[in-house]
Formats: structure tokens, C-alpha cells, sequence
């Protein structure tokens, strides 16, 4: 999910980039690591890594348990997620980055709320 | 959409990926048929074709079609179907100008819809695209539907961080009005969400205009008070494993690092109340195990510290930030052992807190010493730096220096400026400055730089009481049978002006200290022997009785017949000044240099600029300390570098420097537009192959011109100075020169026999093949001279040697043992197979010569990295001379292998 302008072939290349930086970590690392003038804040589960890019100023832990908190909704919502739920419902799954982030921002963080808009949504189909 | 699910599992079915892009294909032709077929579609089908194509282009194929039918989408009234034609407009935006006035239209009405879902959907949309086209188009329409009375909360919520993108991304098409105060009371909004979102809107407004939103600070206070004064249960949904509001609460934090300490006492006191509250819960204990749980607190609590370090100004609890902050340097979790050096180092900046900080010396030295995680260590360096001062600098510089011998390349540089910055400015006597210098460059000789030896002979110059000690410890470190070329260096400026101070001890004797140096004259590149043969004759004036000597090394075939220019030059000039010049002159001209004008250090100045702009630390502390030290600093200016080839090599001008005659500035505006030169029609001029193991020489010459080059290279970056020499006597007008589509903005004419200097900065950003041309061209008499030649820039030049032990070379080589990691090359050899020009060959071309790895002596190894902005790439080199047979076999063996083919290409055309 982008919330900057790139065009398609620097896309691509940060994803590559991202990829080569995160993945060989261990977890006697930081879930912190720097990139460019940004720094990524990551975490993984099972093979899954989860990433956010974010301004070298901003709160690491924060977007850490950012990351966890949109984990567990996700969890919820697909009732117990796994990587299969999130590549066939793909365009679900934006759907619940737009309500927890929005413009590279923290825009909701009750799971509650989260998942009550969500079911909403759900029930319009 | 069963359709959509049966081609995502199709697609993962697929064996290889020849078959899925078949499968492609064949959905494509499907999808095609479906939109162009006579029979309308539904609004379902619509949806699930739209759906497919955009799966196929997250997959990263190409989508040339379908943005009609997506349009069309969003003038569905099912959610569903008008949720697929945002998501799709979203993900691949298109300025297709047609299609943006469509779009707009669509989410115009969709805003006006009063149907919250609709409205949150068109919103976020404009957050996600975030063009100009929606700025002009909506800039005025959002902020009325945030501040508007009836507008549902989620809706808000959208809309504050929309207007937010805008705000950002088009700052002149969002009006402040009316509404700016409105915002500001969103803080007071009963919905926690709403305040969420609306806090990360006012904190970017409030950067931008701090004045205007200044009311923010005591409603802003008001509610962190309420959120951390709450038991953990009454934010019910807003709280986060027994943590109240953690996000609400760090966003808060953040608004008021935008204004210094409220001025009005009691709002003054409920925030540091709150600031102490935060201090207390982390003393209290946990009400959970979970990681979660300690994560979300000290999220606050980190935030907190960030406050009370940007207000500076309440020592209690500055000094208990910095109790809590060294806890966390012994938790076992990397994370606030990492979270908490970063922060620390802006502590040791606080007067109030400096001496705080630094009882924890011994805890960071261990931190540098025994962290996994280099980037753990690499803020250990940085908080060492930071806390020091006259107190510890001996003990700090001394951990620093034994670390450098195992610190990792990618921050060696910096930690040598770092001790180099130190030591100096904590002296106390110079003779441990002295010996600190010389010991940087006995364990990191590679990456001391030009400034810091530099600084260190600037010093010696200027305080008469260090001279001596200085002399007789560069005498003894050049007894060491290898020593690094920084040292001869040092050595021979040293000895050259102050050898006299240790000539009375026998074992140091005149001719002792000349003999000692000139047995390194041959190992050296030109300029230390440049700088060698100065001392020479610097030597004649202090010691008469060498004279004789001295004049018999510079008569020598090897120094008067000397190829290189400036060698020859210089052995001339002394040889002849020796013999002619009196006593008296002698003393006159080879007079002690006198003290340098005290300035800045150079260094410093290094430091800034590598630390560069965007850099995690601000070095507030920095600047604040320098000031008082130095009175003055230097600001370090970036470099401006525009990626323009997109094959590897960046290449920015930063500036040139005509040395042509004032006198035809005047023409510059009438000249000063740039000339890019047609390429096809050019005859390409390759650089000379020697080139790849050179930095400096005459890159092309003919009748007109001589383009000569001298460049230097560190890393990923190099920096390369090129002289066009007019070699007539007739001025060259509208002279340009540009690397591909980049005008190098130079002076227009170059006069007869002048030459002009332009400096290329370059940048590394992957590995690369094709080198960049430098097209030139000019008007001589009455004709147009076009000529390109391509510049000597090749990945070998990124290289940094490595030297390792032949275990380590071995365990390496096998590692990259896969067969696409080596490339091979055997091939007869063009020159005489000479085992030194080899040597210093594969030492030019930039690896490391590996001493006793090979088993086989006549065998070459070597090993280096290569540096690119992105990456770095381990090479591993052998080259197997057969004398017998006058072939060689090259092997290459690196983690990339398009590296391994470039360097062996490069590297077997110099044999």
C-alpha cells in the first residue's frame, strides 16, 4: 500500500528492497531497521512478515503494536487468518487498511470499532 | 465471486512461471471479449472481471484496459461493485485526462450522497490517489464535511486525514478559513477515533503554521490528562492490553513537541503531572506478561521522554528520564536497548542531564562490545560520542579504538572521524592526540581520510610543545616492517619539519631517519612520494651532512627520468636548488611552515556532511556544544543528485570552477543556454583500459583538446574532477559539456591555452555495465566540434579491499559456491607476466591482495566489497597464472552474478 507517488518500476524495486533488507534479520534483531531516509518498523508471523515504513522521527513501538493490533483485526475478521485468506480476499484486505490507516496515518485503533464497520460492510454485499 | 476464486487458485496452480503468464493471457483475451462483446454486462460481472485485473496487476503484469468499465463501477449503488471501482481506480492511478474528470465526477457524488458508506469510500479515495486533479477538485468540499454539524463520526474521521493528504501533497490548493478553529476543538470530540485522526491533521497544520493552532496545546493537555489519569478500564474500546489509548496518547505527545512549554502555570502543571504519571507506571507492575502490553507502554512512554527532552527545561524530570532510559540499556529486549541509546544520545545534550547520562558509560561500552545487531552497536558509537567530555574522553576514545579493529565497514568511516573529532577537542595534552591519530590509522588506515591527517599535521604545526614527542612517535611507527600509506605520509611531512628535534639520539641519526623513509618511497603512490620528496629537501636544509646522499637518490634515473610529471618536476627543481642556492637561501626558502590560521575542523565538517540531512539524530547536541567550543559552525551543504541514467551511476554537478579570465563572464548570459548534442551521430571514443585499476590520467586528446581526469572514490560515492585544456591558441566558444541529458553548467568559452575544471560527483546506485558518455562540444574558429567519449567510471571503482585470513577466505569461498555465483575466464596474456605489475593491478583495480591464503605462492587472491547505494556485494577473486603457457585462469566469485561477470570482464582485459 503506498502513500507516497512512485511510479510502477520504483515500486517495484522498494518491495525488492524491503525484501533483501528485513528478511535476513533474526530475532536476536531489532524489529527496527533503517532505510534510505525512512526507517522500517516490521514483524513477523510465522512466514509472514509485516512492514510499515515510516519518517526516522516517528514512534517505533507504536507502529509496532500498529502492526499487532491490525493483525489481531484481521485474525477476527477472517477467524483465524492465514496467508491464503488475505491473497483470495485481497481486496478485503484493503478494505481494513483503509479503515485502520489512512493517508500513512493511524486512523482508527478500537478493534471493536474496526470490526463492527467491517460486518457492516460485510452485510451490504 | 466464485469467478475471482477459481483464477487465484488457477493461478497458484501453476507450475512455472511460463504457465502462469499463460493463464494470464488467456483471462486477459477473456476479459477483453467480455467488455467488447455486443451483450451489456451486469454490474456483477463488471465487478469481477475489474477484480481479476487488478489481481493481475498486483501480480506486476501490465493493465492496459478495464479503466472505463472500473469508472463505470462507481456509479453503482452496491457497495460491493462501487468498492471494487474505487479500490481499482486507487491502486493504479491514471491521469488519463478524460477519465480524472469521470472520477471526480463520481466521487462528487458521492460526497453529496449523505450516505456515510459512500461518502467514506469517495474520501479515501481522494487520501489514496492524493493528485493535484482531486486537490483542485475537493480541497474546498472537505473541510466543510469535517467540520459540519451533522456529519456522522467515521465520516470525520476519514475526512480529517484526508485533508491531511491534501495538505501535504498540494499545501497552496488547501484555503485556511473558518474552519481551522473548528478543528482545533475536534481534540475535545467525544469519539476517540475522531480525536485520532484529527490530532495527526492538526499536528502537520501546526508544524506548518504554528500560530494558528497554538490553542491546540491546552485542549491537547486536557486530554492526555483524562487518558492517562483513567483506569485501564474506562476507555473500554480504546484500550489496548491494559494501555489506555496508547496511539491517541503518543499522537498527543507529538502535538506538543510542535510548541515549547505552555506559558499559562496551570496547564503548565497538569502536563507535567501527566509527564510524571507516565514516569511512575513504568516503575509500577506490569498487568501483563504479554509483549503487547509493554510494547503499548513504553510507546508512551518513549514519546514522554521525547517531550521533556524538546521542552529542556525541568531537570527532575529530565534526570528521571534518563534513570528509566538506563534500565532499559540491560532489558533483555533488543528493542528498548536499541530505543533506548537513540534516545539517551538526545539526553546527553541537556545540560540538566548530561552527568546523568554518562553513569552509564560502562553499560554502553559493553552495548558496543557485545550486541548482535549492528545497528544496536552503531548507536552505542553515537551515545559514546555524545556523552563525552574532558571527564572520559580518554576511556571512551580508547573503547572506540580498540572496537574499530572489529567494527563493521559500513560505519568504520564514521567512527574514525568520530575519535579523530574527540580527541581533539578533549586534548589535554597533545601527546595523546598525537598517538590517538597514529593509532586510527595503524587499525583503520583505509578510512582515515585526507581530512584528518591533514588536521593532525595542522596541530603539530601549530603547538610548538608537541612537535618533538610528535616526531619521535611517527620516527617508531615507521619502524613497523608495514605500515600504512597515511603514515609514511604523516610521517614524512613531520619528520621533514621537525626530524632536527630527535637528531641528537644516535638511533635516529639524520641519515637513520632519511634511510628509514625512503625505504618506503617505492610502495607509494605519487602523491606520498611527491610529498616524500619534499621532505627530502627539507631534509638538506636541516641536516648538511645528508646533502650528499639526498642529491644521489634524486640524480637517480629513477626520479629525474621519472614518468610521472610532477615527480620529475619536483627532482629536478630540489636537485637544482641543492646545488646552487646558498646556506642562507636554502634556509630561507625550506623555512619551518608557519602556524596555520586556527579554523574549524575539517573534520567536523566531514562528519556533518556524512551524517547528512535526513539523519536520525538532528545533533542538536552538536550544534549547541560546537557553538561553544568553536565559536561557529559550518552547515553542511547536500549534495544534489538526481538519478538521470538508471543504469547505476548517479551523476549531479555540484559546482565548477572556471579558472578562465574574468572577462568573459559578460558572455555567459548570452550563451548560458545549453546545448545537448545529438549522440547518434557521434563517434564514441571507449576510455583506456588502464583506467579500471587508475583514477587520474588524460581520459582523451586531439588536436584541440586534452580532457584530463583525477577522481577518488569511497564506497558507493565518488567524486571526479575533469579539466578541459584548450591546447590552441584560439578561444573555444559555446563550450558544453553533459553526460547524457544532465548540461554541466559550465563557463561558454574556454580561451586559448586555459583550462577549465568541472567537478562530477557520483553515486553508486546498483551495479551497473555501461559506463555514462561525456558528451562535449564547442565552437573552434567557425566549425562545431562534437566529441563523446565514455567517462572511466566501472563498478570495480566502488570496491572497498577486505582483508581476511585464508580460513576465512576459504569458508567464504565455498558459501558462494552456486554455479551462477562464479564466473570463469581463461585467456592468454597481452603483457609480460610480471608478478609486482600483477600485484598492483589487482591492488588498483580495488580488492584486497591476500598474502599466504593461496597454497600455490605464484597464485593471486584477493577479496574486497562492492558498494552500491542499495547494496553491498562480497567479491571474492583468484587469478591463476601459467608462465609456461603465458595464459591465465581468472575466477570471480560474488553474491550477484551479474557482478561477477562485470568484474571479471573489467578484470581480465588488464592482463
Amino acid at each position: 500500500k503506498w502513500y507516497m507517488q512512485f511510479d510502477d518500476d520504483e515500486k517495484q524495486k522498494l518491495i525488492e528492497e524491503v525484501h533483501a533488507v528485513v528478511t535476513v534479520r533474526d530475532a536476536k534483531h531489532t524489529n527496527f531497521v533503517e532505510f534510505r531516509n525512512f526507517k522500517i518498523i516490521y514483524r513477523r508471523y510465522a512466514g509472514l512478515y509485516f512492514c510499515i515504513c515510516v519518517d526516522v522521527t516517528d514512534n517505533n513501538l507504536a507502529y509496532l503494536e500498529g502492526i499487532h493490533n491490525f493483525v489481531e483485526v484481521l485474525n477476527e475478521y477472517f477467524h483465524n487468518v492465514c496467508e491464503l485468506d488475505l491473497v483470495f480476499n485481497f481486496y478485503k484486505v484493503y478494505t481494513v487498511v483503509d479503515e485502520m490507516f489512512l493517508a500513512g496515518e493511524i486512523r482508527e485503533t478500537s478493534q471493536t470499532k474496526v470490526l463492527k464497520q467491517l460486518l457492516m460492510l460485510q452485510s451490504l454485499e | 465471486m466464485r469467478g475471482l476464486a477459481v483464477f487465484i487458485s488457477d493461478i497458484r496452480n501453476c507450475k512455472s512461471k511460463e504457465a502462469e503468464i499463460k493463464r494470464i493471457n488467456k483471462e486477459l483475451a477473456n476479459i477483453r471479449s467480455k467488455f467488447k462483446g455486443d451483450k451489456a454486462l451486469d454490474g456483477y460481472s463488471k465487478k469481477k472481471y475489474v477484480c481479476k485485473l487488478l489481481f493481475i496487476f498486483l501480480l506486476g503484469h501490465d493493465i492496459d484496459f478495464g479503466h472505463m468499465e472500473a469508472v463505470n463501477l462507481l456509479s453503482s449503488n452496491k457497495y460491493t461493485e462501487k468498492q471494487i471501482g474505487y479500490l481499482f481506480i486507487s491502486v493504479l492511478v491514471n491521469s488519463n485526462s478524460d477519465l480524472i474528470s469521470l472520477i471526480n465526477n463520481a466521487i462528487k457524488n458521492d460526497l453529496s450522497s449523505r450516505n456515510p458508506t459512500f461518502m467514506n469510500l469517495a474520501l479515501h479515495c481522494i487520501a489514496n490517489v492524493g493528485s493535484r486533479e482531486m486537490a483542485e477538485a475537493f480541497a474546498a468540499e472537505v473541510p466543510r464535511i469535517l467540520v459540519a454539524g451533522d456529519t456522522m463520526d467515521s465520516v470525520k474521521q476519514s475526512a480529517a486525514l484526508c485533508l491531511l493528504r491534501l495538505n501535504t501533497t498540494s499545501p497552496d490548493l488547501v484555503p485556511m478559513g473558518e474552519w481551522t478553529a473548528r478543528v482545533v476543538h475536534l481534540l475535545n470530540d467525544q469519539h476517540l477515533g475522531v480525536v485520532t485522526a484529527a490530532t495527526s491533521l492538526i499536528t502537520t497544520l501546526a508544524q506548518k503554521s504554528p500560530e494558528d493552532f497554538k490553542t491546540s496545546v491546552s485542549l491537547a493537555v486536557a486530554r492526555l490528562s483524562r487518558i492517562v489519569s483513567s483506569a485501564s478500564t474506562d476507555l473500554q474500546d480504546y484500550t489496548y492490553y491494559f494501555v489506555a489509548a496508547p496511539w491517541l496518547s503518543v499522537k498527543l505527545l507529538r502535538l506538543l513537541q510542535c510548541y515549547p512549554p505552555p506559558e499559562d502555570g496551570a496547564i503548565r502543571g497538569r502536563l507535567t503531572e501527566c509527564l510524571e504519571t507516565i514516569l511512575n507506571k513504568a516503575q509500577e507492575p506490569p498487568k501483563s506478561k504479554k509483549v503487547q502490553h509493554s510494547n503499548a507502554k513504553n510507546a508512551v512512554l518513549f514519546e514522554a521522554i521525547s517531550l521533556i527532552i524538546h521542552h529542556d527545561s525541568e531537570p527532575t524530570l529530565l534526570v528521571r528520564a534518563c534513570n528509566q532510559l538506563g534500565q532499559f540499556l540491560q532489558h533483555r529486549e533488543t528493542n528498548l536497548r536499541y530505543l533506548a541509546l537513540e534516545s539517551m544520545c538526545t539526553l546527553a545534550s541537556s545540560e540538566f542531564s548530561h552527568e546523568a547520562v554518562k553513569t552509564h558509560i560502562e553499560t554502553v561500552i559493553n552495548a558496543l562490545k557485545s550486541e548482535r545487531d549492528v545497528s544496536v552497536r552503531q548507536r552505542a558509537v553515537d551515545l559514546l560520542y555524545a556523552m563525552c567530555d574532558r571527564s572520559n574522553a580518554k576511556q571512551i576514545v580508547a573503547e572506540m579504538l580498540s572496537y574499530l579493529e572489529t567494527a563493521d565497514y559500513s560505519i568504520r568511516e564514521e567512527i574514525v572521524l568520530k575519535v579523530a573529532i574527540l580527541a581533539e577537542k578533549y586534548a589535554v595534552d597533545y601527546t595523546w592526540y598525537v598517538d590517538t591519530i597514529l593509532n586510527l590509522i595503524r587499525f583503520a588506515g583505509d578510512y582515515v581520510s585526507d581530512e584528518v591527517w591533514y588536521r593532525v599535521i595542522q596541530i603539530v604545526i601549530n603547538r610548538d610543545e608537541v612537535q618533538g614527542y610528535a616526531a619521535k612517535t611517527v620516527f617508531e611507527a615507521l619502524q613497523a616492517p608495514a605500515c600504512h600509506e597515511n603514515l609514511v605520509k604523516v610521517g614524512g611531512y613531520i619528520l621533514g619539519e621537525f626530524g632536527n628535534l630527535i637528531a641528537g639520539d644516535s638511533r635516529s641519526s639524520p641519515l637513520i631517519q632519511f634511510d628509514l623513509l625512503h625505504s618506503k618511497f617505492h610502495l607509494c603512490s605519487v602523491p606520498t612520494r611527491a610529498l616524500l620528496l619534499s621532505a627530502y629537501i627539507k631534509f638538506i636544509n636541516l641536516f648538511p651532512e645528508v646533502k650528499g646522499t639526498i642529491q644521489e637518490v634524486l640524480r637517480s634515473d629513477s626520479q629525474l627520468r621519472n614518468a610521472d610529471v610532477e615527480l620529475q618536476q619536483r627532482a629536478v627543481e630540489y636537485l637544482r636548488l641543492s646545488c646552487i642556492a646558498s646556506t642562507d637561501i636554502l634556509a630561507t626558502v625550506l623555512e619551518e611552515m608557519p602556524p596555520f590560521p586556527e579554523r574549524e575542523s575539517s573534520i567536523l565538517a566531514k562528519l556533518k556532511k556524512k551524517k547528512g540531512p535526513g539523519n536520525l539524530h538532528p545533533d542538536l547536541d552538536e550544534n549547541r556544544k560546537e557553538r561553544s567550543v568553536n565559536g561557529g559552525t559550518v552547515a553542511a551543504s547536500p549534495t544534489p543528485s538526481t538519478d538521470l541514467l538508471g543504469l547505476g551511476s548517479t551523476i549531479a554537478t555540484q559546482n565548477s570552477a572556471p579558472p578562465v579570465s574574468k572577462g568573459t563572464s559578460l558572455l555567459v548570459d548570452v550563451f548560458s543556454e545549453n546545448i545537448i548534442p545529438d549522440m547518434r551521430c557521434l563517434p564514441l571514443a571507449p576510455f583506456p583500459s588502464r583506467f579500471v585499476c587508475k583514477n587520474n590520467g588524460v581520459l582523451y586528446e586531439n588536436q584541440l583538446l586534452q580532457i584530463g581526469l583525477k577522481s577518488e572514490f569511497r564506497q558507493n560515492l565518488g567524486r571526479m574532477y575533469v579539466f578541459f585544456g584548450n591546447k590552441t591558441s584560439t578561444q573555444f566558444m559555446n563550450f558544453a559539456a553533459s553526460v547524457f541529458i544532465l548540461c554541466i553548467p559550465a563557463d561558454p568559452t574556454v580561451d586559448g591555452g586555459a583550462q577549465l575544471q568541472q567537478i562530477l560527483n557520483i553515486e553508486c546506485v546498483s551495479d551497473f555495465v555501461d559506463a555514462p558518455v561525456l558528451n562535449i562540444q564547442f565552437r573552434y574558429g567557425g566549425t562545431l566540434q562534437n566529441i563523446a567519449v565514455k567517462l572511466p567510471i566501472t563498478l570495480n571503482k566502488f570496491f572497498q579491499p577486505t582483508e581476511m585470513t585464508s580460513q576465512d577466505f576459504f569458508q567464504r569461498w565455498k558459501q558462494l559456491g552456486a554455479p551462477q555465483q562464479e564466473v570463469q575466464k581463461i585467456f592468454k596474456a597481452k603483457n609480460s607476466m610480471d608478478t609486482e605489475v600483477t600485484k598492483a593491478k589487482i591492488m588498483g583495480f580495488g580488492a584486497a591482495l591476500l598474502d599466504g591464503v593461496d597454497p600455490n605462492p605464484s597464485n593471486f587472491v584477493g577479496a574486497g566489497v562492492i558498494h552500491t547505494k542499495t547494496t553491498q556485494v562480497g567479491c571474492l577473486l583468484r587469478l591463476e597464472p601459467n608462465t609456461q603457457a603465458q595464459m591465465y585462469r581468472l575466477t570471480l566469485r560474488t553474491s550477484r552474478d551479474t557482478v561477477s561477470q562485470r568484474l571479471c570482464d573489467l578484470l581480465s582485459e588488464q592482463f
